[in-house]
């Protein structure tokens, strides 16, 4: 049975007071907090098995090799790709989706095609393709949301034409929570011919994510917010597709051979196999050990138990959040749509102000645009206070959160 | 010889808030944030006190909003260095 009591004896920040109160940590859509166990193997490596991996004869070398091909393993094995080959260590979502503009789309998009984006991304997931549009002449166009924030699927229908080459979707809000039906949007753009990147930064840490299920074509998610280090995350993508992309960066570790010819002067290059052809240079072979913990503490927990506990959280927070008259929530209301993600405003104070009264109680929300500025203006609101929920958070810090909020309010 | 104070003895971060409202955010540093929260206190206009931990004040036209945190918002003002202009003012 999943009990929060007892995961959170395993993370020592969560013992922590800030500002005289204990520690509340609503902020995990922008990073988690890490276990201990993930501590430890990041200690252990470092203390015990440090040694740059590949091509290397000696014991250390051979041992953190091991390390890091069975955190590619390992990573595969939780999201159901079907071989290492398939996982592509790189520092975090942002890179993975740099990597498929720079590598795929460099090669592969011209002028009249198109990238079909939706409003509510991340500016990660908007940012490289309107970079590349504009060195190779495509159009980027956005699906637009419904007010509730959830997707207009008929709208995402309307827009993807045979020009389309790309869709680019996150699998959850970062600022709703809402998740798309991201196999359904998959499904249709693989009838229209496109591919399917999927952002699932705000997913793969809070649910059971099966690419051969969702038959995306990559998917990208960070290490740090699945209670991972910073630094790593993973590109997933189908084998087929990365045998025909470029390599993103040059360097060691991503080469096979570099054959100098005297007589023309001129260099050779064969790429390395799958995955090491996109892993460039000495990788965060820590980060990787890091992330290997951390996958196995989740998929210790259970994924379900997981997306369980924080249905549960958000549930009651949306209800308890009715008690206060002036707190607006954005998004869908319902807890079944949505991964643990809320976003509000208090009348009377902006998203910054809350955030900082809330600091006081020991309270750690974000504020701000989270790097979703369209969907903001889709709202038509300036910023967001944001409260994120993970496994190590309780109901009990929810009534704090509560009970702080309706002082906000009587402060007014 | 005393050296003159700098505002670094008293900000530990000065940082531009996403979002429309283009907020600047003060940390003071921990060590020196009851000296600076009571000159910041002496020099600009008290509006409004909220439990004694939250201070609204107004200073030469910008509303500043002081938190016994340490923590400031220092509202609508045009970028760090009109921000830094203001603390200088308050602070030394």
């Amino acid at each position: 049975m999943f009990d929060p009591y007892k995961v959170r004896e395993d993370f020592p920040i969560l013992k922590r007071k800030i500002n005289n109160h204990p520690l509340i940590y609503f902020d995990n859509a922008a990073t988690s907090q890490k276990p201990r166990q993930v501590i430890e193997a990041l200690k252990d490596f470092y203390e015990r098995r440090n040694a740059n991996v590949h091509r290397a004869v000696h014991t250390l070398s051979l041992e953190a090799t091991e390390l890091y091909e069975e955190a590619h393993e390992e990573a595969a094995k939780f999201i159901g790709a079907e071989s290492i080959e398939e996982i592509v260590f790189v520092r975090g979502t942002t890179e993975a989706i740099n990597l498929v503009a720079y590598s795929w789309g460099l090669h592969n998009l011209k002028p009249g095609d198109e990238v079909l984006v939706t409003l509510m991304e991340h500016h990660s997931n908007i940012v490289p393709w309107e970079i590349l549009s504009r060195i190779k002449g495509f159009r980027v166009k956005y699906a637009d949301i419904n007010p509730d924030g959830t997707l207009d699927y008929e709208a995402l229908k309307g827009m993807l034409t045979s020009k389309v080459k790309l869709v680019c979707i996150t699998h959850v809000s970062n600022v709703t929570g809402v998740i798309n039906d991201v196999k359904w949007v998959a499904e249709l753009a693989h009838e229209k011919g496109a591919l399917v990147l999927v952002d699932g930064a705000q997913s793969v840490p809070h649910m059971s994510v099966d690419v051969q299920d969702v038959d995306c074509d990559f998917l990208a998610f960070s290490g740090h917010k699945m209670l991972g280090p910073t630094g790593i995350g993973v590109l997933y993508a189908k084998k087929e597709i990365l045998e025909k992309m470029e390599p993103f960066h040059g360097g060691g570790e991503m080469i096979k051979e570099v054959s100098f010819n005297p007589e023309t002067r001129t260099c050779t290059i064969s790429w390395n196999t799958l995955p090491w052809k996109f892993e460039a240079g000495t990788p965060d072979i820590g980060g990787a050990v890091g992330l290997k913990a951390a996958i196995e503490y989740l998929s210790a927990l259970g994924m379900e138990n997981v997306k369980a506990h924080e249905c549960n959280l958000t549930d009651y927070a949306l209800k308890r959040l009715k008690e206060c008259s002036k707190v607006i929530v954005y998004g869908p209301k319902d807890a079944k749509q949505k991964c643990g993600i809320i976003p509000f405003n208090v009348e009377g104070f902006n998203s910054h102000d809350v955030a900082l009264i809330l600091d006081s109680y020991g309270i750690m929300i974000r504020s701000g645009f989270h790097c979703a500025q369209p969907l903001h203006q889709k709202f038509k609101i300036p910023s967001s206070a944001r409260a994120s929920f993970y496994i190590y958070n309780t109901r009990e810090e929810i009534d704090r959160f509560i009970e702080a909020l309706k002082e906000i309010e009587e402060s007014l | 010889m005393n050296a003159k104070p700098n505002l670094e003895e008293y900000i530990a971060r000065i940082e531009e808030a996403c979002g429309e409202e283009k907020d600047i955010i003060i940390h003071l540093k921990y060590e020196k944030k009851d000296e600076a929260i009571n000159k910041i206190l002496k020099r600009a206009k008290i509006e409004k006190t909220v439990a004694g931990i939250i201070f609204d004040l107004a200073y030469k036209g910008l509303s500043i909003r002081l938190y016994s945190t340490g923590k400031a918002i220092i509202k609508k003002a045009k970028d760090k260095n009109q921000a830094r202009s203001i603390l200088a003012e308050l602070l030394l």
